[in-house]
């Protein structure tokens, strides 16, 4: 193959799933020049499994994305079929957004976002080697000859990397739903000295939805309020689409029984390690035997189509078995399966081979982010994408990184969790992860990374003004609430508290530590204790978060402070682990092996004990002393 | 910075004992403890002084201790951080107790070596003693891991251990609600369900922090009982004892004046003598409320001071009860050798059996510095540092304890405001992460080595 010198850029990304949209679009929005090249461009920000974007951690994610300056939020609020708040009947720390998207729609929204970005060039490709000079990547070579060259080159490639389907019996090489796999990349980067692993995902089939029986299921509407992923939405979709619940039975588990062996998963065809919390349903019929049912629900894949996704019901049994599964399922008595469900393997790189800017610690300028780094769904992949475009664009351009820590962002938490302690499944985020989920909320992502992404080019000037004018706006009220004292002689107050069943008052409160009382909302406190001007729905609901949990939320923030002083203490890159004496043998190997950044980060691996930590630091001052000595 | 604090005096017979702080906290924490004669509080008063006054529980707000209080403000102290000495009354019960206060108000145990870490830290030791302290942390860190591996196999670590179970049970079913909301897998957890639930963890708590039995030792003492047939220096031993040992505890709750009196230290280890009123009274237990009876008494003591005369033959009597005492803690003290020996020494061996034996003439003073060595190495079995050790540890669980019950006792107040479940949580989780560090488990693999590292020896 000729190859030819095709162009010179700051930035390259590889790939265009939903870690690369937002690498992508975040490089080029912090001015870097910026590559986007994907194997197939029909298959922009494509989803090949739910239709549906959000959840718990994940939704705040989404959040979070948006508030540093990012696409998803947006995308999927240009496209929804349903949105739902979930866990509202919870506190606010586990609040999430979840939305059903139309599939294409989404893509097409995506790729349009991307075609008119400025600095951002998105062209049809498939990369097969990267080019490495002494160890820093300078650009990547195509398939069809082309040179890119680049200051830094962001890899997302998702599962296409030697890429298996495997459906009963059969098993071929593909990327996902049966899209061209990326070989000679995968086989380049052993080449160059890195890990690899062998993970596998999967995917229900999908049903054509005219062949339901939608009477014998459970509808699943939207939320009626008008609900939007990002800060900057002002139109709502109100026409939405329900999703149905229904369940599988014994007949569907029977038939999974007596099948089994030509499960791959059970035969032993498939190697390679799925995760835990999201079984196929011949995972979950084997080890919950005593389940006499499963829930399914029927997810509409858009408006313009009639493709429904069938969750709950993952498999890779043979198809001849899908069709007969799908079919002992109430509803889906006649359905007819358009895409058969399967398992996909494919490799991915030990992700405790990164630093915490995502760079690779094995090929300097060279990012991974998305499941190449072992994770699994589009919220953690956009997620990494954005924080690795962030950096190969402010590496490129000479500027300073960002690392999100993990009481910033479940950004920060994700990224911690996959460089620090690795993973040995594809790793999904959950709520439970985060340490100060309190601090981590929906309702707060844009307090907390609105000024990040402004500082960093993201955030433009206008909504940043209005970040600062509703940061404001809070803290105004929280003050007035604070210094606005309700008497026991005021009627209104004390049948406010007698109407919600609260114990009359005998001495003044202030109106924010009767907000504090259980069964007080800002919307009652208001009718007595009313602003000015009212405030937004937003904005209340900011101010009574902050005021009813402050003590919870203080709590948080002194660990987060107590830890602060650890997260300050950096180690320096070419540390020699082998000269501190004192070290236990397995804290060598592993500090050897992850080269932690801070001393915090250095406490959360596996194996690295406090007496470690201690005589570490004892080091690290040893060595400051000594060199102010020296100089 | 934490503020620290540990004893840092030897443990055992000292007639003075000190609890170190060093800190921001330092200073306010005694505060909040001590008042003194002056009438100011210490913070108000000038660097390098020292104080006499009391401690006091915020709690209970019964008097802990009579102290005198040493107020060093940094940077010129060892650490360069404000540090404040405590100096109590020697011996394990009083020093143990102003450890527990002072970290039950805020401080936190030193870790192996802390202060000396500080000290270099904060530029107060030669650089080239740097090597020196990290030898130091890795030392001592090994050697209480070795102690606390003996000691953590048993009871306590397989109740925490089911503990934790129980509660990460109750932590998994709040998170799968968390995480897959539409699931109905799960039974939804709410706060009716909930309550049950933390308070069964909290009486669990309780009732680790009462029958910890080296607690409650160091609480309340071994209660002892001191046992023989009329006339063989019951009284004789009581007496000594007491002398030889001051009370060290003026003030115990729920005591009476009589129990105070009898309440001493034996090179560090706490004795309660159990009845004692009883034998000065009748001079003999088991006559006066029978054999039966004196067993149940016997049962419960930790420790048996079994009389014989040497100037007697064994009877029946003597016999009856080697058999009451079988089985148990017992020091077998032959009494009178200032008479002719009427005794069967290797009869008395035989019924012993595994039991110490001194022979004593406590009416010429003979023999009394046998027993209470007999006593403190029943107690200490092993080397010194595993005595500073095991104390140490013990001092960690109590305080990982308390701090458990602090928790619980915030999630069951969460769960009777009606707070949201998933804030409960914050609260539960801790107790979970805190009851791990006692027993070394936590969620990293590896925390074992955490539990060892952080025990302290103050120095």
């Amino acid at each position: 193959m000729q190859q030819y010198e095709a162009g010179n850029y700051d930035v390259i990304v590889i790939g265009a799933g939903h870690a690369g949209c937002e690498a992508g679009l975040a490089s080029a929005r912090v001015g870097a020049s910026t590559l986007m090249i994907t194997i197939n461009l029909d298959m922009v920000a494509f989803m090949p499994c739910n239709p549906s974007v959000g959840g718990p951690a994940k939704g705040i994610v989404v959040r979070e994305i948006d508030a540093l300056g990012g696409q998803m939020a947006k995308n999927i609020d240009k496209t929804y079929i349903q949105m739902r708040m979930l866990n509202t009947g919870k506190g606010p720390a586990v609040r999430a957004l979840r939305a059903q998207a139309d599939k294409n729609e989404y893509q097409h929204e995506m790729k349009r976002t991307l075609e008119e970005e400025q600095n951002l060039t998105l062209i049809q490709g498939m990369v097969e080697e990267l080019i490495v000079e002494d160890g820093v990547c300078k650009g990547v070579i195509t398939k069809t000859g082309a040179i890119y060259r680049s200051k830094t080159v962001v890899i997302t490639t998702g599962t296409f990397l030697r890429g298996e389907i495997i459906i009963g019996e059969l098993k071929y090489s593909s990327g996902p739903n049966n899209q061209q796999p990326s070989i000679k990349l995968s086989e380049h980067l052993e080449q160059l000295g890195f890990e690899l692993v062998r993970f596998k995902t999967g995917t229900p089939p999908r049903v054509n939805g005219k062949t339901i029986d939608y009477s014998k299921t459970e509808i699943q509407p939207g939320d009626e309020e008008p609900r939007a992923f990002s800060y900057e939405t002002t139109k709502f979709i109100t026409d939405q689409l329900p999703c149905w619940l229904t369940y599988t039975n014994e007949h569907t588990h029977r038939l999974i029984d007596q099948n089994l062996h030509r499960s791959p998963m059970y035969s032993g065809m498939i190697k390679g390690t799925g995760p835990r919390y999201c079984p196929s349903i011949e995972d979950k019929v084997v080890r919950f035997n005593d389940k006499p049912r499963h829930q399914i629900f029927l997810e509409p894949e858009g408006r313009n189509t009639k493709e429904v996704y069938v969750q709950g019901l993952s498999t890779s049994l043979p198809e001849d078995v899908q069709h007969d599964l799908v079919r002992t399922v109430a509803g889906l008595e006649k359905a007819e399966i358009m895409r058969p469900g399967y398992a996909i393997e494919y490799d991915a790189i030990v992700p405790t081979q990164l630093w915490p800017t995502l760079e690779t610690k094995v090929v300097k300028n060279l990012y991974t982010a998305g499941q190449i780094n072992g994770t699994s769904g589009y919220e953690e992949a956009a997620g990494q994408g954005i924080m690795a475009g962030i950096n190969a664009g402010l590496n490129a351009l000479g500027k300073e990184s960002l690392v999100l820590s993990r009481s910033e962002a479940y950004i920060g938490v994700l990224i911690d969790d996959l460089i620090t302690k690795g993973t040995n499944e594809p790793y999904r985020l959950l709520t439970s992860r985060a340490e100060y989920r309190l601090l981590l909320r929906h309702d707060n992502a844009d307090l907390r990374l609105t000024e990040i992404g402004h500082k960093i080019g993201l955030i433009g000037e206008e909504r940043y003004q209005a970040f600062l004018a509703k940061k404001e706006a809070i803290e105004a009220e929280k003050e007035r609430l604070r210094s606005t004292i309700l008497k026991p002689s005021d009627k209104n107050v004390q049948e406010l508290i007698r109407n919600i069943g609260g114990s009359e008052l005998k001495d003044g409160i202030r109106a924010s530590d009767l907000l504090k009382r259980p069964e007080m909302t800002y919307e009652l406190l208001e009718t007595v204790a009313s602003p000015e001007t009212p405030l937004d729905v937003e904005l209340k609901e900011q101010v009574e978060i902050q005021i009813k949990y402050e003590g919870y939320i203080d709590k948080s923030l002194q660990q987060v402070e107590r830890l602060k002083k650890m997260e300050d203490k950096k180690i320096p890159e070419n540390i020699d682990y082998d000269a501190i004496s004192g070290l236990a043998t397995e804290a060598k190997q592993k500090l050897k092996l992850i080269r932690p950044l801070s001393l915090a980060q250095a406490s959360r691996i596996s194996g690295v004990n406090p007496a470690d930590i201690s005589i570490l630091l004892v080091y690290l001052e040893h060595g400051r002393i000594a060199k102010i000595a020296n100089e | 910075m934490d503020t620290i604090a540990a004893i840092s005096t030897p443990m055992g017979e000292g007639a003075i004992a000190i609890v170190r702080l060093s800190g921001e906290e330092a200073i306010p924490i005694t505060d909040k403890l001590f008042s003194g004669v002056s009438g100011k509080t210490l913070a108000e008063q000038g660097s390098h002084r020292i104080h006499y006054g009391h401690l006091h529980d915020p709690k209970s707000g019964q008097v802990v201790e009579e102290v005198m209080v040493s107020v060093m403000k940094g940077p010129k102290t060892f650490t360069k951080e404000d540090v404040v000495e405590i100096n109590c009354h020697g011996g394990l019960v009083s020093v143990n107790r102003v450890l527990q206060l002072v970290l039950n108000n805020g401080a936190r145990l030193a870790e192996p070596g802390e202060f000396t870490k500080r000290a270099f830290l904060n530029g107060r030791i030669d650089l080239s003693q740097a090597e020196a302290v990290m030898d130091l942390i890795r030392a001592k860190t090994d050697r209480a891991m070795n102690v606390a591996l003996g000691q953590m196999e048993g009871r306590l670590s397989r109740l925490i251990r089911r503990l934790r179970q129980e509660i990460l049970e109750v932590l998994a079913q709040i998170e799968v609600n968390i995480d897959y909301p539409e699931y109905d897998d799960v039974e939804e957890m709410t706060h009716t369900l909930l309550m049950p639930k933390v308070n069964y963890v909290k009486s669990e708590i309780q009732e680790l922090l009462q029958t910890s039995q080296q607690g409650k030792i160091l609480r309340e003492g071994l209660s002892t009982v001191i046992v023989g047939r009329p006339n063989v220096g019951k009284s004789s031993l009581l007496n000594s004892l007491v002398q030889e040992n001051k009370a060290i505890v003026t003030d115990i709750p729920g005591t009476t004046r009589d129990v105070i009196e009898e309440y001493v230290n034996v090179r560090g280890v706490p004795l309660r003598l159990l009845d004692t009123a009883g034998i000065r009274e009748t001079e003999d237990i088991v006559e006066r409320i029978g054999v039966e009876r004196s067993r149940q008494v016997l049962k419960e003591a930790d420790l048996i001071l079994l009389v014989l005369n040497y100037s007697d033959k064994l009877t029946k009597e003597d016999e009856n009860l080697f058999e009451a005492v079988k089985g148990m803690d017992t020091i077998v003290i032959v009494n009178k050798t200032d008479l002719p020996q009427q005794i069967d020494l290797e009869k008395v061996k035989q019924l012993a059996k595994d039991h110490k034996i001194v022979t004593t003439s406590l009416l010429e003073d003979q023999g009394v510095n046998e027993l209470e060595e007999a006593i403190s190495s029943l107690f200490f079995t092993g080397s010194v540092e595993a005595k500073d050790a095991s104390y140490v540890s013990n001092s960690r669980h109590i305080a990982l304890l308390n701090q458990s019950l602090q928790a619980i006792e915030d999630a069951i107040s969460g769960v009777e405001m009606g707070t949201p479940i998933d804030i409960v949580q914050i609260d539960l989780t801790r107790v979970w992460e805190l009851l791990g560090e006692i027993i070394g488990d936590s969620v990293q693999d590896s925390l074992i080595n955490q539990l060892f590292s952080q025990f302290c020896l103050g120095k």
